[in-house]
């Protein structure tokens, strides 16, 4: 949370400002006690009633002045709170823009959501509280304290006991409850997981009869929810209760002292009610600090998630040079190994594999195999952990990423479309597209139905692409790398929504491209990738084999299976 | 923002509380007590400051009884108000588990439609925030609403017997809080809601962009995402700068007022102290003392209850939500009479079966079929067209509109939704796992499988290869939803699932579409295997599952428009001869 403070620099004016004028409001707040001893002792004490009024209206008046101050330090800390707020905001979405795809698997989407949505309000309303009232309470708890002082030294001695028992009680209790309530929060993630799970996994469990099963299970975790919650909220009840004892406990020994003080000459009534009042203040304050500290130690709590993410090094960094002119190879594998973080084994050995320019290569395995991973090296998604990959005769690693990716058109397995017209999504390729090299990637990509059939490229698409079916969905992404006009085009399992024929069209258009890319082809459909100019077999993170359809025939036995299975028709 | 709340929801929350309602008793009873107690020591003070009247003349022994008695009050209250509180706390945390349970038995017996129609997000979003909230709520009312009446009636009680004259003060200028509070909360009504739209909007630009993060990237799209971002996240901040800023006033506003109220309080007691001096029942210092401690903690409960009130509104709200779910109509139970099916032979018939998901498209209609046992059956046709619709009929997830299907001869609602479910196994397209170790996943059929059996099955699919490696084996726990596993893993443990109990009746849907085809062709295999004299349903896209079925169900659009077997559907050259070109021709 503390690394996050930077941010609230720009604000740092109203930062000051806002805490400052919440302390002049409590400075008056203090004077209360003073101005009604006086009421007590000159003005009862006399019987002057024009002096009570004057002091009644002096009272007035010093309210109305904290007002002032007040609502003035209220603009402050929300300014503050709400720029410090929507700064880091803006700082994590670039950071999380700069995470490399390795930190962006451990992370997780949901996980990132959560930190920028609902961690970001939580830390905004606890930074506004902060700046309102956490100077302020302990403030009035020492200016009671000093004003005690002032009135007589040796009664005020209880307030500093009584201020230091009552700090080590409430931060005491507050660290006591807060393991506790970290608890409660993971029995009741276990509660949302039962019931989530029962939800998406409906069907199954009504299968499998699992129904009473469940059910059992589920009320033992919420059995076990409120069993930590009862107990969370015993020890967090002790709060108040202790506070009052230890304050009533306190102007006992106040009063006592006072009236022998009184008796003796030394201190006037006025000065006992007074120093009464203060107690009573010191009271009312710690009990907001106490509320006050437990929402600024959920804010807390979720300013150091924020951080957490904040601190994850991107593993690939921005710096680099641009990509060069190519010469003969356009991509070349060169003993390439790729090991996931946090994983064993390699997902994939010792690839060697060069890539002449315009040649389409054609990548075939089963679940797993990783093909996806071998082309994810191209654009330096993922980093190899032995060997290199070169593109236009240069390591990745020495290239700038931005540059590199703006040669190489992806069409990713998963077919994602964004808010927004179609045409909107395909300039994500060039902003500066025409509308005849819009239309013309659409055509190559088979989609030109597609526009047809939504009513032209200003056809608003929603959220993930919800009013698409896969297969539109998937040739508006192979549009949307065409439009790239990119050197390097990869389709990573693209056509698998598309049927034969239209693959087979696609695969058509693709070769007769006016720029001529090179294209790698991911599929687990010998058909798509037969008439490669090289095809690679992988088979469990290793290449079994790379030739041509009819190399690999005779003499990749992986690959004969896969092709028999598929073609198997034939033979009936 | 504004949250319906149906009438009656008051009383539905008041049967749950109910169950509680000795503790109720008890809560109030001390929440009364304890007022009380509270609102006596400022008297006692009071009391005591008067016996401290000047040099000599303070009745040291009288101030040591008056102090003793509020030391034995003050430790009463500690104490009872500490078991209020936890009184109060298991109330509620009883009664939301309580609600919790109920929502979890109903979720278990809803009918499939409506779990269909209602994603499963919000459902959750009902049994977990939505409860949390309405705990939250239901909390503060019970440890605020109440203790706060409790204290401005007992202090009105106190300060009236005290001095009626000065109590009207604070009675006349406490509540000019209470509306200013009412009126900026209405002012900044707008704002909040605009504040929490666009919240609303960006949280829906987060999701699509963190979402798909991969293809940002891959499109070097970050600046322009970036640049998005910061457009609604200045308007964000304009907006939730002037939502915060003036619902933040509330405050200083309402202590003003209190302030004035304790001004009035001092002028209007000190006034009475010089007009009472000598008189039989003269108002002391120490009662004008009392008073101004009462008219602190009179305004006090005022401002809180306005804020208790707004959160019991909403608290009531979300237990609404909860209680639409919670009383949402369950499917028709399983009638008494209705037979237990054991060891199905595996007949199946469908006669003159009518269905559809809503009244206005028909889906399904006079669909008659013959299955014998051990024979199979597989529905091709293209996505969309219905094909899981028949499944839902088969486990009976949904219940046909007309007409009927019957297992051996049994009419399936005349059978137990257990034993007729027992009788088939399911490999759905969507792989399901829950978290916990393999082993469960596994067994969930079986639970009582031996490991041998377990190992077995696992062979046979083809899993046990992959579960041997995985750090702890068959004991390897899996996190929500398969975890790091991959599709196929995934795919081949809901195989092994079906491979270990074996029922009589099979239903395959897709089972083997994200399977690699090497995977796939030891599975047909197992699969093969399985399905030998046993009657099989499968939602078939391999050729080969087809070409070896009995009965082929050619659907489109939600009607069954061919069946036969393969030759005679190709013969017949109607849409199944287009389709099998189209799809499996070869290039």
């Amino acid at each position: 949370m503390f690394k996050l403070l930077k941010y609230i620099k720009e604000y740092a004016k109203e930062t000051v400002l806002g805490p400052l004028f919440k302390l002049c409001e409590a400075l008056l707040e203090l004077f209360v006690p003073l101005v009604i001893a006086d009421i007590i002792d000159k003005g009862i004490g006399t019987g002057d009633r024009s002096y009570i009024v004057k002091m009644s209206l002096l009272l007035v008046g010093l309210g109305f002045v904290g007002l002032a101050f007040s609502i003035t330090a209220q603009y402050f800390s929300a300014k503050a709170a709400v720029g410090f707020t929507a700064r880091v905001r803006h700082v994590l979405f670039e950071h999380i823009g700069r995470l490399s795809y390795t930190e962006l698997d451990e992370l997780g989407t949901s996980t990132m959501i959560t930190r920028m949505t609902s961690d970001m309000n939580q830390v905004q309303s606890g930074v506004n509280l902060t700046l309102r009232l956490l100077l302020r309470s302990p403030f009035v708890v020492f200016g009671a304290m000093i004003m005690a002082f002032t009135i007589d030294v040796k009664t005020a001695m209880i307030f500093v006991y009584v201020t230091l028992i009552l700090l080590v009680v409430v931060f005491g209790i507050m660290l006591w409850s807060i393991p506790l309530y970290k608890k409660v929060q993971q029995k009741l993630d276990k509660v949302m997981l039962t019931t989530r799970e029962n939800l998406t996994g409906v069907r199954v469990i009504r299968a499998f009869c699992m129904e009473e099963q469940e059910t059992k299970a589920f009320e033992g975790y919420n059995k076990e929810l409120t069993a930590a919650q009862k107990f969370a909220g015993s020890v967090s009840a002790l709060m108040n209760p202790v506070t009052y004892v230890i304050i009533n406990f306190a102007i006992i020994i106040l009063i006592k002292t006072g009236a022998a003080e009184v008796n003796t000459g030394v201190l006037t009534t006025g000065a006992v009610v007074a120093l009464y009042n203060y107690m009573s203040q010191i009271l009312v304050e710690l009990i907001k600090l106490a509320n006050l500290i437990i929402n600024i130690t959920k804010s807390i709590a979720c300013g150091n998630r924020i951080q957490s993410v904040l601190e994850i090094e991107p593993s690939i960094s921005h710096k680099g040079s641009a990509v060069p002119e190519g010469g003969e190879y356009a991509v070349e594998f060169i003993n390439a190994s790729v090991r996931y973080k946090n994983a064993g084994e390699s997902a994939l050995t010792d690839v060697d594999l060069r890539v002449k320019k315009g040649e389409t290569i054609g990548i075939i395995g089963g679940t797993g195999s990783a093909k996806t991973t071998l082309v994810n090296l191209i654009p330096r998604f993922y980093d190899t952990c032995a060997g290199e990959v070169r593109v236009n005769g240069v390591n990745v690693k020495e290239l700038d990423p931005v540059s590199l990716r703006s040669i190489i058109g992806t069409v990713p397995q998963k077919a994602v479309l964004f808010k927004g017209t179609i045409r909107d999504n395909l300039r994500w390729g060039n902003e500066n597209a025409t509308e005849e090299e819009l239309m013309a990637a659409v055509e190559s990509a088979q989609a030109a139905d597609v526009i047809r059939a939504k009513g032209g490229l200003d056809c608003e698409i929603e959220q993930n692409g919800r009013n698409l079916s896969g297969g539109q969905r998937q040739r508006l992404t192979i549009a949307r790398a065409l439009v790239k006009k990119p050197e390097i085009l990869i389709l990573d399992d693209s056509a698998s929504a598309l049927d034969f024929a239209t693959d087979a069209a696609l695969r058509k258009s693709l070769r007769e491209l006016d720029f001529k890319p090179t294209v790698f082809i991911v599929s687990q459909r010998t058909s798509s990738i037969m008439h490669a100019d090289k095809i690679v077999v992988l088979d469990d993170g290793e290449v079994m084999g790379i030739g041509t359809h009819e190399e690999l025939l005779e003499g990749c036995e992986v690959y004969r299976e896969i092709y028999n299975s598929q073609f198997k028709k034939e033979a009936v | 923002m504004a949250k319906k709340i149906r009438s009656g929801d008051l009383k539905r929350v008041l049967k749950y509380i109910r169950r509680y309602r000795l503790l109720m008793v008890l809560s109030v009873i001390m929440a009364a007590v304890t007022v009380m107690l509270t609102l006596y020591v400022p008297i006692l003070t009071g009391r005591a400051i008067d016996l401290i009247i000047g040099p000599g003349n303070v009745d040291l022994a009288g101030i040591a009884a008056i102090l003793t008695q509020i030391a034995v009050t003050v430790a009463a209250t500690a104490v009872i108000q500490w078991l209020m509180n936890t009184v109060n706390n298991r109330i509620t945390f009883h009664v939301v588990r309580d609600m919790r349970n109920e929502a979890f038995r109903k979720i278990e017996i809803l009918p499939l439609s409506y779990l269909d129609a209602h994603g499963g997000g919000e459902i959750v979003n009902r049994v977990i925030a939505d409860a949390d909230q309405f705990a939250d709520g239901l909390l503060m009312g019970f440890t605020q609403l109440f203790t706060g009446i409790v204290t401005i009636l007992g202090t009105l009680f106190f300060m009236l017997t005290i001095n009626w004259k000065t109590a009207l003060v604070v009675i006349v200028l406490t509540p000019l809080s209470l509306f200013i509070a009412r009126f900026i909360s209405k002012k900044t009504y707008d704002m909040f809601r605009l504040q929490s739209e666009t919240r609303g909007e960006q949280t829906a630009f987060i999701d699509e962009m963190i979402s798909n993060q991969k293809v940002v990237k891959a499109f070097g799209r970050e600046k322009a995402s970036l640049e998005k971002f910061d457009e609604i996240n200045e308007r964000l901040r304009s907006c939730s700068l002037r939502a915060t800023f003036f619902s933040s006033i509330t405050n200083p506003a309402t202590r003003f007022v209190n302030n004035v109220v304790y001004a009035g309080v001092a002028l209007a007691g000190a006034l009475s102290c010089i007009a009472t001096a000598g008189t039989a029942v003269p108002f002391t210092v120490g009662q004008l003392s009392c008073f101004l401690s009462y008219a602190n903690q009179y305004t006090k409960p005022f401002n809180e209850i306005s804020g208790v009130i707004t959160e019991l509104q909403n608290a009531l709200a979300c237990a609404s939500r909860l209680f639409e779910l919670i009383e949402e109509d369950p499917q028709i139970p399983d009638s008494p009479d209705a037979l237990v099916l054991e060891n199905a032979k595996g007949d199946v018939t469908l006669k003159n079966v009518d269905f559809s998901y809503t009244p206005d498209r028909r889906l399904i209609e006079n669909l008659n079929l013959t299955v014998k046992q051990g024979q199979r059956v597989a529905i091709v046709g293209p996505t969309g067209c219905g094909k899981t619709t028949i499944i839902n009929l088969l486990m009976r997830f949904y219940d046909v509109d007309s007409g009927s299907i019957m297992a051996d001869g049994t009419d399936i609602r005349n059978i137990t939704r257990k034993s007729l479910r027992r009788n088939y196994g399911m490999v759905l397209q969507e792989t399901w796992l829950k978290s916990g170790t393999i082993r469960e996943n596994i067994t969930m059929g079986r639970p009582d499988a031996t490991n041998e059996e377990m190992i077995a099955a696992a062979k046979a699919a083809h899993s046990h290869g992959f579960i041997k490696r995985l750090p702890k084996g068959y004991d390897t726990v899996i996190g929500e939803d398969g975890g790091s596993l991959s599709q196929g893993q995934k795919q081949l443990l809901c195989i092994t699932r079906v491979m270990l109990c074996l029922p009589p009746m099979l239903i395959l849907d897709e089972a083997t579409s994200s399977i690699d085809t090497r995977t796939e062709i030891r599975i047909q295999k197992a699969f093969a295997e399985m399905m030998k004299g046993r009657t099989s349903f499968i939602v078939a896209h391999r050729l080969s599952t087809i070409r070896e079925a009995d009965i082929i169900l050619v659907m489109k659009d939600g009607h069954i428009i061919e069946q036969g077997s393969h030759e005679e559907l190709l013969k017949m050259g109607g849409f199944y001869h287009t389709l099998y070109n189209s799809q499996f021709a070869a290039v």
